[in-house]
């Protein structure tokens, strides 16, 4: 398959893994904050590939897995509202709420639609003026210009049966709430499609305040890999900066028509991350303007709050505490059958990736 | 016979009569008088015994429809528990207002694929619900097949020893993705059909020339990945795959990369995992090659004592990783 086989010839990896092997001075950190790195890292079996000192460590970059609880709750909930039909990304089906899932909704009888992006979210709204179509807007600048693109186009038409209720979130200042936590890092495996809309810029942050060596990077192996030797190098020569590994796709600059879009429909908000509690910041909220299209406040959806289960640790995994073995729910009680945290339901969550794939001990 | 079936087609009165005379009767070659039950002469002290429902959306898609499907399915569950397929009864519950030349259609391929694998449709029976109370058409198929004493251990697994090794007969998942982008709007053609296919044939050709059979089962839902996963847990070894060896076809690729799914964990139709005594293994590849349902034979991994009950992938890539039983659904009504 071109574009796809020249990044997973065996070969380079070999030879990748061989210059990390010979580079490596000691015992390194990495995050990665991007849930497709998450996956791709288990399923290419990276950390079969790495020396014992090198351990990649998974940050809050699975959409799903930060989403509060109390979120999914309210899509429950208004699953449930008369004339309301849920038009979600597949990944949320699964994820647990309190007490059921949209999935669990759905076989109760309520409206819940699989859509592949907000647009066909939109789209059934345009065919079903008897319905509001409520989308969940989750995601990070990667996901978020899409939905301010269909919040402008639902506004250009006048459509007035369609919603969304908002949990976009930025990444940057998740980062920097990791780092000031406390977290052992050496470096961060920059998020990758993220970067494509942000930029490198939006992480120049992190070497110059903190010192930390940073690599923006796809999701071949030979990406990863790479990405992992560029980390080594500028910690070896003492020289930590924003690097770009995936320059196919990454500018400094990014996607800047991407980020207008967001500009014009988005503000920054302060927003609760599941596991990392409120970060200043750290979360989109619409614009004023856009009012209309807030299911937040367009429905009555009061849903009492509840604590995550205290025997889960996601939260201490979302912040690169702990692994998900170290977990005692995890391939015991916690299954991608039965989820109990949230990063377990999603492809791209940590525990789920740990729990398919990994071998490497 | 009216163009759209209708409730009174599931009467029993004389429009029922119709139905069944006209659309299956004389395609299944069923004699009168039609009786209540098929009465059949089966010269073996053993049979096999399956049955299987079919309700895949779209009906009619690249490759086959919802009746070839019904067939084939039955006769690779009796085929790959080492039985030969003989008789099948077919149920069929139609929705108000299907068409009867769709119904034909249909009828006409369960007929014409019966006759190619060799077994006969001896009974059935036909439900018409009201309109929205079904998806157009679901049938349920069950059949019986003869089963010889020595092949009788081979859906058990109990033979399965470390060492044996693993050959599929062709390529993984092309049935899930054609259904896949026969269902949803996407916007790219598949150039792709399902590999809905009888393989008791090709089976029947394997055991007749070899006793180096020490299991087989058709991947269906699930795929490859559940499969062997199943098997690890039967017989609590390991199992080692090298992924460079799995067949999956360029567009299959193509479409899971794009999606986000692993082929190897996608729905096949015409599929089958034979697990082969080490000895045996090379014979059992150039026979099933040697047929058409298996020209794309490969040995694709082995049966080990290492981490049991667990499946291990070496990647294409150089790394190793499980490859795990799948979970949820990647696609409703596959099949």
């Amino acid at each position: 398959m071109k574009y796809v086989d020249e990044f997973r010839e065996k070969k380079l990896i070999m030879n990748l893994a061989d210059q990390i092997k010979r580079s490596a001075r000691g015992e390194y950190t990495f995050m990665e904050v991007c849930g497709g790195h998450t996956a791709a890292i288990h399923r290419f079996g990276i950390p079969s590939l790495l020396p014992p000192g090198i351990k990649l460590i998974s940050g809050p970059g699975c959409p799903v897995c930060v989403t509060a609880v109390d979120y999914i709750d309210r899509l429950i909930a208004l699953s449930f509202t008369r004339g309301v039909a849920v038009a979600t990304f597949g990944d949320l089906m699964r994820v647990p709420g309190t007490v059921s899932s949209l999935s669990e909704a759905h076989a109760g009888g309520a409206d819940v639609r699989v859509v592949l992006s907000a647009y066909e979210a939109l789209e059934i709204a345009w065919s079903h003026h008897d319905l509001n179509v409520v989308f969940p807007a989750i995601g990070f600048e990667t996901t978020a210009p899409g939905t301010a693109v269909t919040v402008l186009k639902a506004a250009s038409e006048g459509t007035e049966n369609f919603f969304v209720l908002n949990a976009h979130k930025v990444m940057p200042p998740a980062m920097e709430e990791i780092i000031r936590g406390g977290t052992h890092i050496d470096g961060f495996i920059c998020p990758g499609h993220v970067s494509v809309i942000t930029g490198s810029s939006a992480f120049e942050f992190i070497p110059r305040n903190y010192s930390l060596a940073c690599v923006i990077t796809g999701f071949e192996p030979t990406d990863i890999l790479s990405a992992i030797l560029m980390l080594i190098r500028q910690i070896s020569d003492n020289n930590p900066r924003v690097e770009i590994q995936y320059n196919r796709a990454v500018t400094a600059a990014g996607n800047v028509k991407a980020q207008e879009f967001m500009n014009e429909v988005f503000e920054p908000c302060d927003a609760e991350w599941r596991g990392l509690g409120v970060i200043n910041s750290g979360g989109l909220t619409l614009r004023e303007k856009f009012v209309n299209f807030d299911a937040g406040a367009s429905f009555n959806i009061e849903v009492p709050h509840h604590e995550p289960d205290p025997v889960c640790i996601c939260g201490e995994i979302l912040r690169g505490v702990s692994r998900p073995d170290q977990c005692v729910l995890f391939a015991t009680a916690c299954t991608p059958v039965h989820p109990v945290g949230a990063c377990m339901v999603s492809d791209e969550g940590a525990c789920n990736a740990f729990f398919k794939y990994h071998v490497h001990e | 016979m009216s163009e759209k079936i209708s409730l009174s087609h599931g009467g029993g009165g004389r429009q029922t009569h119709d139905l069944i005379q006209g659309v299956f009767t004389k395609r299944f070659g069923m004699k009168d008088p039609m009786t209540d039950s098929a009465i059949l002469t089966v010269p073996s002290a053993m049979i096999a015994f399956t049955t299987d429902s079919y309700v895949i959306d779209p009906i009619f898609f690249p490759g086959g429809n919802i009746g070839k499907l019904a067939i084939c399915g039955t006769v690779n569950d009796l085929a790959v528990s080492g039985a030969d397929p003989k008789y099948i009864a077919a149920a069929f519950i139609i929705e108000e207002g299907f068409g009867t030349s769709d119904l034909e259609k249909i009828a006409s391929s369960m007929a014409d694929e019966a006759e190619a694998a060799g077994v006969k449709i001896v009974t059935g029976d036909t439900k018409v619900v009201e309109k929205g109370q079904c998806d157009g058409l679901f049938i349920t198929t069950t059949g019986v097949g003869i089963l010889r004493e020595e092949y009788a251990h081979i859906s058990s697994a109990i033979r399965v020893r470390s060492g044996d090794r693993l050959i599929i007969n062709g390529s993984s998942g092309n049935h899930a993705v054609t259904i896949l982008a026969a269902r949803r709007n996407l916007t790219f053609d598949v150039p792709l059909i399902s590999d809905c296919a009888a393989l008791n044939h090709m089976i029947r050709k394997v055991l007749d020339n070899n006793d180096g059979v020490h299991f087989m089962r058709d991947l269906t839902r699930g795929g490859l990945a559940a499969v062997l996963n199943e098997l690890a847990a039967m017989t609590g070894r390991g199992i080692t795959v090298e992924e460079d060896s799995v067949p999956v076809d360029e567009p299959v690729r193509g479409l899971c990369e794009i999606l986000g799914f692993d082929p190897l964990a996608m729905a096949n139709e015409g599929k089958v995992i034979v697990v082969a005594a080490p000895g045996e293994a090379d014979k059992i590849l150039n026979i099933m090659r040697s047929c058409p349902e298996g020209k794309d034979s490969s040995i694709i991994g082995i049966v080990t004592e290492e981490r049991p009950g667990r499946v291990v992938l070496n990647s294409s890539t150089g790394g190793t990783r499980f490859l795990d039983m799948p979970s949820g659904i990647q696609l409703p009504r596959i099949c």
